[in-house]
């Protein structure tokens, strides 16, 4: 599987980051020596065999749906960008 | 006052008991020790108040007879610890300003330990990295140096935490291994590190690299300290669904330095091609400390050792671009600055290439694309049946009466800092081939000092322990410890 700078740039929009058209070419060539070194595990047989989905198999603990903690807004908005009358603020979302 | 800095928990804490010292004293010590310690960029954020605050407050605890063994022990934070009302950024500019309203159940385990925390320490981005090199802060820089005195990287992630405890910055340090980030630094800088079994401690409040193979430990000077503070660290937290119900045993009382009987693994498969001579006969000589103390050496075959980190670097990137999609703009760190008519997806794109360094975006973007559709069963699912198998191969071994593996910790001593600047990715991604299994596995693993390199840089080897045991494995480590007598420092040159 080969890379080409398309990809790469569909790649960067789903993970919502910023790439400048001229370092697609870099970042294209970087996925495939990364994936290149992950391809092997091709060669590998799995047949029959589980994907790991928990390394030490446990039962999920469950509890009471009950409120246990809140109440806390100012310290919730405390470390954000922008905060406005109590909420978090965004550019316009909704045309 | 540098010699208390000196001190080991354990005999920190029986000075404290005797009166012979006070944590105040020790305290001080250390925040001495540190304020000279500017070139090794170990700390990163100081907390001089809080610290004298606590070691007040731990002496009148010792006062009063009521002191837990952490009582009054100076230590630093990796910066992926959430500390309440305290910086922390996990060495990122996305967590710049960041002020945490809350605090990790590990940190607070410990202050209710009476310990004291003297600052946060510097570490790869997002613990993203093998040499402390990806942090926003500069590189944490080893004390150790090499014969051609060049400046030597602390290894990473928890680089900051390894160099802070080789220098006697402080008694001990909290770090965190996600594919050897613990066990790496330790060997790098002669130092014990000690990766508990995943579920051992709490995740809440540490900040999120991969869910399935983080896991907290401490970073100390002796073995004896490592399960001092691991017996502080360690227990269930209905915070984290993955902390395991389990008791917590007295790890320090498990140490009777009686190993006779015991199964040692030395799996064939890590004997990779082009190890150095040095190494190898590193590992040779640990496998005959162990055999002299009564244990049974024993060669085992984990086959499917060879794609553990090809595993890894589809499973943590994966669970990375997932961990890290949190990082918006919105709630909390770094916002960019935008443009007429910029949207909030121009807001997302902006602010997450401005705020991620080129590793942590390029982990990212490699986890989108094994997650994405036409791709996840190709990368994500097969890397997933392979830890199935790296798993399995390591419940034959036990199952079969190993008691435990003796494996390397590290391809190579520590490197020159800015000396893999024109390796590719893959090729730093190497220095976790010895480390990233157990992660994959669940599994303990401890790195001890054993020995000096060629060039008399320390170099450390591995205990791989059964889940759950990590009493044994810190036994087995104390018999290897004792055996290697390791006890050359860094000379001081910062």
């Amino acid at each position: 599987m080969s890379i080409d700078e398309g990809t790469a740039a569909k790649v960067a929009k789903l993970a919502r980051i910023k790439v400048e058209p001229e370092e697609l070419p870099h970042l294209a060539a970087e996925f495939n020596n990364i994936l290149g070194f992950i391809e092997q595990l091709g060669e590998v047989d799995v047949d029959g065999v589980e994907p790991m989905v928990s390394v030490t198999p446990m039962r999920l603990k469950r509890r009471t749906d009950g409120v246990t903690d809140g109440g806390m807004q100012e310290r919730i908005l405390s470390n954000a960008p922008d905060a406005r009358e109590g909420f978090f603020a965004v550019p316009k979302v909704v045309e | 006052m540098g010699e208390l800095a000196k001190l080991t928990i354990a005999g920190a804490r029986d000075a404290l008991r005797k009166g012979e010292v006070t944590a105040v004293e020790l305290t001080e010590a250390c925040l001495s020790s540190i304020a000279e310690a500017g070139a090794l960029n170990a700390f990163v954020h100081h907390t001089p108040e809080i610290a004298r605050a606590q070691a007040a407050a731990a002496d009148d605890r010792l006062k009063a007879g009521d002191a837990p063994a952490m009582c009054g022990i100076p230590l630093g934070v990796k910066d992926l610890f959430c500390t309440r009302g305290v910086p922390g950024q996990a060495a990122s500019r996305i967590l710049e300003g960041f002020a945490p309203e809350y605090e990790s159940t590990v940190t607070a385990k410990l202050w209710e330990a009476g310990s004291v925390m003297l600052g946060k320490l510097n570490m790869d981005e997002f613990a993203m990295g093998s040499s402390n090199e990806t942090s926003v802060y500069g590189a944490a820089v080893n004390p150790w140096k090499g014969t051609d005195g060049k400046a030597l990287t602390p290894g990473g992630s928890s680089g900051g935490s390894a160099a802070a405890v080789a220098a006697d910055l402080c008694l001990a340090a909290t770090g965190t291994d996600t594919g050897g980030s613990i066990r790496q630094p330790a060997a790098f800088t002669g130092t014990t590190g000690l990766k508990p079994t995943y579920g051992r401690c709490s995740r809440w409040g540490i900040v999120a690299y991969a869910s399935s193979l983080d896991q907290a430990g401490p970073m100390t000077k002796t073995v004896r300290d490592a399960a001092i503070m691991l017996g502080a660290m360690a227990g269930h937290d209905p915070k984290d669904s993955t902390s395991a119900d389990l008791a917590v045993p007295d790890f320090e009382a498990m140490l009777t330095g009686d190993i006779r009987g015991q199964k040692i693994g030395i799996p064939r498969e890590y004997r990779v091609e082009g190890m150095r001579d040095d190494l190898a006969k590193l590992w040779d000589e640990g496998a005959a400390m162990l055999r002299d103390a009564g244990a049974e050496i024993v060669d085992i075959s984990l086959p499917h050792t060879k794609y553990a980190l090809p595993a890894y670097y589809v499973i943590a990137p994966a669970e990375a671009s997932s961990n890290l999609a949190r990082y918006d703009g919105v709630r909390y760190g770094h916002r960019a600055t935008l443009a007429q008519g910029d949207g909030i997806t121009e807001m997302y794109e902006k602010t997450r290439a401005e705020g991620f360094g080129p590793e942590v975006r390029r982990r990212i973007m490699v986890g989108t694309y094994v997650l994405s559709a036409g791709f996840y069963d190709a990368y994500y699912n097969q890397a997933r049946k392979v830890r199935t198998l790296i798993k399995r191969d390591f419940e034959q071994a036990f199952a079969a009466g190993i008691d435990a593996i003796l494996a390397p910790a590290t391809p190579t001593p520590a490197f020159a800092l800015g000396g893999m600047k024109n390796a590719d990715p893959v090729e730093m991604y190497l220095n976790d081939v010895f480390t990233v299994t157990l992660n994959l596995a669940g599994l303990p693993g401890i790195a001890v000092p054993v020995g000096l390199s060629g060039e008399g840089l320390p170099m450390g080897l591995q205990l791989i322990g059964r889940p759950w045991e990590e009493g044994a494995l810190l036994n087995q480590a104390q018999v290897l410890e004792t055996a290697a007598g390791f006890a050359a420092k860094p000379g001081k040159w910062w």
